[in-house]
């Protein structure tokens, strides 16, 4: 026993001595070799030898959370792949350290090696992308989530798009659908952190409930407050929260809380109750049967299609800058999923609220 | 002969423990289908130009300097035998109330940045405080205390953030305090630089860093030269025996708390003086947790700390050039985990070696008492 410790003590020794051995012969000879975009990062998909290789080489920053949230950050991957295998094209996939601190870093870093457009991920970029914009003004920016207007009325310069999504007409529907499928005239929402941007998921909901039933009861609760980005990423207090709401007389719980939705779900299907998913059709992506049965619908958000037509446009040098692009009800930018058929006999309810939302009949409030 | 030893040893200590870290993250680095060698490239690829390389350092001190005050935070407490969890809600809660009186106030240049300083160095000690004095007056734990008092710092961070305190209007998706005008900002030391004659950066090295390196020589001079780091150490290392040579014990607990919660107030600021100008929901979390892994990298010594804060800082800005190699970010943290757990290994071993050796030279001379005591207290510090 204690001589096999020895060994795998010396076989440890040994791998760490290979490793720094390797460090400094790579110190003698590797200068040579360039930064960056040596391995992995290139693809190219069917290219159609008509057409000329376009000269797009997108540079893709997450969100804190990255890549494989089967989420918002993956939806964009799904954009970008798309553009992949029909351009292709290069790309880079970046993320930020977990705190995020080297956000201004990364998409610097993504300018310096030529990759452009670079696609910032998330509102969060909001604090560095008007300045890392200004130094690389020949590369074209895009933000999801970010506006380009800045509070103080500022721009983030003409080099940078924001791509926004009316999160509250898509959540108007999923308030509409709930208010038609609940039994208990009781309903919830779970927002994952009390921001702005998940405020206009609330307001859309509950609008949309109202607009169905006025007398509706609709649960809000936020998972954590501003400031505290926990509420994304806690699946235990989302269940927590939405089991309250199950057990206070609501049947249907729709939530905006990225990671933490999972608890949702579980609570959903404790309670024998239905959930609403939200960003991607998350009836496809939780993966397990017994959460799949309470998943009634999803609220889609289109960040893939966003980011798919924005690298088209830049392929087709159709970017105009310096201002956002809406993705509503009227590109279907959002929208509600069908997978499992749950929503399918209101669906002409839905279409017809689609319909009044789309010719300006109905005017979805953006704060709650 | 035992000056050798003693130097072998504390080297020892450090150095087994990288190697290990080193292996342990090839094995991690293998199983994820990747090349090690290629990582180990990517950490040390500072770039060609002497422009992105003067880059990359800046990135690292810039990262660094945070760390390092976070660890030094933390090492007094350790140095008394108090863990000091509560970093993490010393400084978000120092950081915003500094940022709110920053911009709520003009004066003159300097007499603005001290006030920001000692505003938030005060609301740093006096959070801290609160844990020293429960722990005097009522015996509890500051494990528990500061822990509980994070969660409380944070929620009125947030609280204070998103009402009295908020700067940005409504309905805008980052919150954040108003700005802190023109004399409460700390210029860059890039000016500096261009006088050595070093390119330029591109972007900002803080001009934090000279104040961090001071309060770094001034805790290591306080410490080990003074009455009071005397106290701390005994204190630290035997209460009992401190206490009999005439320490203060409860007083020497508040004390060590208000000094790390002092020094904690600090960790928010190079951010805030010279980068952001404002608290915002975007500021910078988690240093405080971080600087307790920097403190134990350092063994709480301030140059240990700066080189453990280096460290950190130089593996952070290396998950920037592993991803563009096709090497997932997560390797880093992989890497800066797998440093402090086999950090504390390796100390404990070191330590118990010296023990071993301090009782065979004990056994052969029974007259060398005091080294024997001494030997522990060396690893220990």
């Amino acid at each position: 026993m204690r001589r096999a410790r020895g060994r795998s003590i010396a076989a440890a020794l040994l791998l760490g001595c290979l490793s720094l051995a390797a460090c400094a012969e790579d110190a003698g000879n590797g200068n040579g070799t360039g930064t960056g975009g040596n391995g992995g990062t290139a693809t190219n998909g069917g290219t159609d030898p008509t057409e000329e290789t376009p000269e797009a080489r997108v540079g893709l920053a997450f969100d804190v959370g990255g890549e494989g949230d089967q989420s918002f950050n993956d939806s964009a991957v799904a954009g970008l792949q798309q553009a992949i295998d029909e351009f292709g094209i290069e790309s880079q996939k970046v993320s930020p350290n977990d705190d995020g601190s080297n956000r201004a870093e990364l998409l610097a870093q993504l300018a310096e090696q030529g990759f452009n457009p670079v696609i910032a991920v998330g509102f969060a970029y909001d604090e560095v992308i008007a300045d890392v914009a200004a130094e690389f003004p020949d590369t074209t920016f895009a933000q999801v989530d970010g506006s380009n207007a800045v509070f103080d009325g500022s721009s983030k310069g003409p080099n940078h798009t924001g791509l926004l999504f009316a999160e509250e007409q898509g959540s108007f529907l999923a308030g509409v659908a709930a208010a038609l499928k609940t039994e208990t005239d009781h309903i919830g929402f779970v927002g994952g952190v009390d921001i702005g941007l998940i405020q206009k998921f609330e307001a859309g909901y509950v609008a949309g409930a109202t607009a169905v039933n006025p007398d509706i009861v609709v649960d809000v609760q936020y998972i954590s407050p501003a400031g505290d980005f926990s509420g994304f990423g806690d699946p235990a207090r989302g269940k927590i929260v939405a089991q309250g709401m199950y057990d206070g007389g609501a049947d249907i719980v729709y939530h905006a809380a990225g990671g933490s939705g999972g608890g949702v779900f579980e609570a959903a299907a404790e309670a024998d109750a239905l959930a609403i998913g939200v960003d991607s059709d998350q009836y496809n992506t939780v993966g397990d049967p017994a959460l799949q049965e309470v998943i009634m619908t999803s609220m889609l958000k289109r960040v893939d299609v966003a980011v798919y037509e924005f690298i088209s446009s830049f392929i087709d040098g159709t970017v105009e800058g310096g201002t956002d692009i809406i993705y509503d009800l009227e590109v279907d930018g959002v929208g509600l999923a069908t997978s499992g058929g749950q929503i399918d006999d209101i669906q002409d309810e839905i279409d017809s609220y689609k319909q009044q939302i789309i010719d300006g009949e109905i005017e979805v409030p953006t704060t709650p | 002969m035992n000056l050798v030893r003693r130097v072998g040893l504390t080297l020892f200590a450090p150095t087994l423990a990288l190697i290990v870290a080193l292996a342990i993250s090839a094995i991690v680095i293998l199983a994820i289908g990747e090349s090690p060698l290629v990582a180990l490239r990517e950490l040390f690829n500072f770039g060609d130009s002497s422009a992105s390389q003067i880059q990359a350092v800046t990135v690292i001190l810039n990262r660094a300097i945070p760390l390092f005050l976070a660890g030094l935070a933390v090492s007094i407490g350790f140095r008394m035998g108090l863990f000091n969890i509560g970093v993490e809600g010393q400084y978000r809660l120092a950081t915003i109330m500094a940022a709110w009186v920053g911009s709520a106030i003009v004066l003159p240049a300097p007499l603005h940045l001290l006030l920001i300083v000692v505003v938030a160095m005060a609301v740093g000690a006096i959070w801290a405080g609160i844990a020293g004095v429960l722990k005097v007056t009522r015996g509890v734990s500051e494990v528990i205390s500061t822990i509980m008092l994070n969660f409380i710092a944070i929620g009125l961070a947030s609280y204070l953030l998103t009402g009295p305190f908020r700067g940005t209007p409504e309905g805008s998706l980052t919150i954040a305090t108003e700005d802190l005008p023109e004399s409460g900002r700390l210029a860059s030391l890039n000016g500096l630089l261009g006088q050595l004659g070093l390119a330029q950066p591109r972007t900002d090295l803080s001009g934090f860093l000279i104040p961090a390196i001071v309060v770094g020589v001034v805790v290591a001079v306080v410490v080990k030269r003074t009455r009071f780091g005397f106290d701390l150490r005994a204190s630290g290392l035997n209460p009992a025996a401190a206490t009999t040579s005439g320490v203060n014990a409860k007083g020497m607990v508040v004390k060590a708390m208000l000094i790390s919660g002092g020094l904690a107030g600090l960790i928010g600021l190079p951010d805030l003086l010279g980068d952001t100008y404002h608290y915002g929901t975007e500021f910078t979390s988690g240093l405080g947790f971080l600087g307790i892994a920097v403190a134990l990298l350092g063994r709480n010594n301030p140059l240990g700390i700066a080189f453990g804060a280096l460290l950190f800082g130089f593996l952070d800005r290396a998950a920037l050039s592993l991803q563009f190699a096709g090497i997932p970010s997560q390797v880093v943290t992989i890497i800066q985990g797998t440093i402090v757990l086999a950090v504390v290994i390796a100390n404990e071993v070191a330590r118990r070696i010296a023990i071993r050796q301090a009782e065979r030279s004990g056994a052969n001379l029974p007259t060398a008492g005091p080294p024997a005591g001494e030997q522990p207290a060396t690893v220990a510090t």
